[in-house]
């Protein structure tokens, strides 16, 4: 199946000793200069590119404490040394966090401290850690600054709480700046811009799923669950990852949100000009891009006369909605006040069941036996809800409200200390599958636990990334590739549309008089 | 005055001014870098009376690392408990009269000298014998510790082998804080210590002892987890959203 080998399943979990330069191959595809150019990035590296790195480096190390901070303070002292799943699963001690860092660190110590100087003058920079900017390493920090998927694991171990993510994404957006830049995270920021989401999928395409999804919900329940695009004046925007609109089992997921708005008669929209949650600009550390991404979304919120901005299942998107969005596209004084902006959906739906308002047929889920999989930028990036930690809590307690059989996974693994699915931050790619599978490993060793201790069947998650990585690793660990739900997949299977009810005994009375008159 | 005793007051000026204005100029750098979006590894506390306790948490009692690494925190907590009671009690040798809680401290902070070496043998064993530590050391990482060590060793002959001749020794460090230098006893344990204690004062801004200063500053650890209810923007952001509006 593979051209490499698949990590064996560790009968003790015992930390692998580190192997310099295993993992040294793994590099994805160079943006060619069409998708390096509407970022405004250079279309190839530039001929000045060491010089250009560095006054790259010295502007972002004005404009970031966490980067000037961490690359600092570090006092190697091995915490985070076990902590990353691509470590684990690769065996590579460069993916060790602190030796990930110590690639840029090195850089920063040669060049603008006064010990790299000094001993970078003497001829012996490695003897405080320094090292000059060669070809070298720029390879180097390209094959592993995209070995990260910047899933903060390590941050939370770190005595400083260095965030080995932080220093992924300036050195992308460094390597962005001299002309080196990442063809799958790139190519999809130009199409958000040019199309709205990173399908590239275009207005009346989407009209199209929509609609054929009412069909979908209609034959199914016998109830006219509308999928609305555009519609202005609606109460809530609803802007979801685009994966949502196509992909297995993400659309489970949609549909499941649908299901929930109909249920309670809200008024609700998607925006097919800002028809993406995820932002890859966070991937590669650039705020301008970043930013532009962002607002779509307020521009879509105004012109469509929304009162609210509800996310869809999403991990880093959420990241980016929950922290940054009030940041890079507020302030949201044109929104309804009683509402925080964004909602997750998942607080939106919670809500509603503590409020009594959704009524489910848990049974409809009996066929499955479920655990969840804390997405990693919404569990150590973000919250929901109103107190610390609602973002372990809150998807937890919708489905128990949906399913009968839940079973967590080792503590180890779960909440804060959960482990990426392998495919984050920018590195959901086919050019990577090989570290995919790798870094998946310890969150595979985990659920085979509950496999084997539960009998779990299904793991559910609110990510796209997640939802994506899973099903296309599962096979490689001998799971089934559909063994991976959406939530809000499980809302929808068990919610108790009061509508269904209604047609249902329309239906049964059409039946009956049909029966009469023969 | 002997010559010694002018260049070890000529070296304890130089470094105090070196960590002085060295710490200081760093933590103006760490303190004017704006950290332009909210990044608190969460869960974060909602409110800065919740930061405090977590930074509390953090430097009391290290306690990320416990969750990351027991024998790490074992060795690194009981070196810096150590160091913390040892530098309390060395408060004696620059305060006339000495105050009542160091005199109350000072067995402790005599015998937290072996805590010191026992921590610092710890880490530095785990540099040598754990191979995933052994990659991401430096030399410069060595030498610290031997540095550390070497500092603690030389200070505990002192106490515990041969005095030196304190009250003289206290002279001389009065005198500096006076600017009206005194002469050092010229005792060879003592002069080494001394030495080893100026050099880690001069090492400390230019090196990683600035994790000291620099854990405050930590956005993913001091920051209030508030994003939705407080717009947060830094100076250079909100100059580049100027200028893309205009």
């Amino acid at each position: 199946m593979a051209d490499f080998e698949v990590p064996k399943f560790r009968e003790i979990p015992i930390i692998p000793e580190p192997h310099p330069g295993v993992m040294a191959h793994s590099k994805p595809f160079v943006a060619k200069e069409e998708f390096q150019k509407p970022l405004g990035y250079p279309g190839e590296l530039v001929d000045n590119w060491q010089e250009a790195a560095l006054d790259k480096m010295k502007d972002l190390l004005g404009k970031y404490r966490s980067l000037r901070l961490f690359l600092d303070i570090c006092v190697k002292c091995g915490s985070c040394t076990d902590k990353c799943h691509y470590y684990l699963g690769t065996t590579d001690a460069y993916n060790m966090p602190v030796a990930r860092q110590d690639l840029l660190r090195k850089v920063y110590r040669r060049y603008f401290t006064f010990a790299g100087k000094f001993f970078g003058k003497l001829g012996i920079p490695g003897f405080v850690g320094a090292a000059d900017l060669t070809k070298e390493v720029l390879d180097e920090w390209y094959s592993y600054f995209h070995q990260c998927s910047q899933c903060r694991r390590c941050s939370v171990f770190c005595p400083y709480g260095i965030d080995t993510a932080e220093i992924s994404m300036a050195a992308r957006e460094i390597m962005d700046s001299v002309g080196l830049g990442q063809k799958y995270s790139n190519e999809i920021i130009g199409k958000v811009f040019k199309v709205g989401n990173n399908l590239g999928l275009p207005g009346p395409a989407l009209e199209d799923t929509l609609e054929g999804l009412e069909e979908d919900v209609y034959d199914d329940t016998g109830v006219h669950v509308r999928f609305p695009l555009d519609e202005e004046g609606a109460e809530i925007l609803l802007v979801t990852p685009s994966a949502d609109f196509f992909a297995e089992p993400h659309i489970d997921g949609l549909i499941g949100y649908a299901k929930v708005f109909h249920e309670v008669g809200a008024s609700w929209t998607l925006s097919s000009y800002a028809s993406e949650a995820a932002n890859f600009g966070m991937f590669i550390g650039s705020y301008e891009n970043m930013r532009k991404v962002s607002l779509r979304i307020r521009k879509a919120a105004q012109d469509l006369g929304v009162k609210r901005i509800i996310f869809g299942e999403c991990g880093h998107a959420w990241r980016v909605a929950y922290s940054f969005l009030n940041t890079l596209a507020g302030p949201f004084d044109f929104l309804d006040p009683n509402y925080p902006v964004p909602q997750h959906i998942c607080e939106y739906t919670y809500g509603l069941i503590k409020e009594g308002r959704l009524k489910f047929d848990k049974s409809q889920n009996d066929h499955m036996v479920l655990t969840f999989h804390d997405s990693c930028n919404v569990a150590r990036a973000s919250r929901m809800g109103d107190f610390p930690g609602g973002q372990f809590v809150i998807p937890r307690e919708i489905i128990k409200a949906t399913c009968n059989h839940f079973y967590d996974m080792d503590p180890d693994t779960v909440y804060d200390s959960t482990y990426c699915c392998g495919g984050g931050g920018g590195l959901l790619t086919d050019d990577l599958i090989e570290l995919r599978v790798k870094g998946a490993l310890p969150r595979m060793e985990a659920l085979k636990r509950v496999v084997e201790e539960h009998g779990v069947t299904h793991m559910a998650a609110i990510c796209a990334i997640c939802k994506s990585q899973f099903t296309k690793i599962f096979p490689y660990y001998g799971f089934e590739l559909d063994s991976i739900v959406s939530v809000h997949q499980l809302v929808s299977n068990a919610i108790i549309l009061s509508d269904q009810k209604k047609a249902e005994e329309e239906a049964s009375e059409t039946a009956e008089a049909a029966e009469t008159e023969e | 005055m002997s010559t010694v005793s002018v260049i070890y007051a000529a070296l304890f000026y130089f470094a105090t001014a070196v960590l002085v204005l060295g710490v200081a100029y760093k933590i103006y750098v760490y303190a004017k870098t704006p950290a332009p979006l909210k990044i608190p590894t969460t869960p974060a506390p909602l409110t800065v009376a919740g930061v405090v306790w977590r930074m509390f948490r953090e430097v009391v009692f290290f306690h990320s690392l416990f969750r990351g690494n027991k024998w790490i925190w074992l060795f690194g907590w009981v070196f810096h408990f150590s160091l913390f009671l040892v530098l309390a009690r060395h408060l004696r040798y620059f305060t006339n009269p000495v105050w009542d809680w160091v005199v109350l401290i000072q067995p402790f902070g005599k015998y937290a000298s072996f805590g010191m070496v026992i921590g610092l043998l710890g880490l530095w064993a785990r540099r040598f014998l754990v191979a995933r530590v052994r990659f991401i050391t430096s030399p410069s990482d060595h030498l610290m510790l031997a540095l550390l060590v070497a500092i603690a060793l030389s200070g505990m002959s002192m106490t515990f082998v041969s005095h030196t001749d304190i009250v003289s020794l206290k002279a001389f460090f009065l005198g500096l804080i006076a600017f009206d230098p005194q002469p050092l006893p010229a005792d060879f344990n003592l002069l080494v210590h001394l030495a080893l204690v100026a050099t880690l004062m001069i090492v400390f801004p230019i090196s990683k002892l600035l994790h000291a200063p620099g854990v405050f500053f930590s956005p993913t650890r001091n920051q209030v987890d508030n994003p939705r209810e407080k717009r947060h923007l830094a100076p250079w952001a909100a100059e580049l959203e100027r200028q893309s509006s205009t």
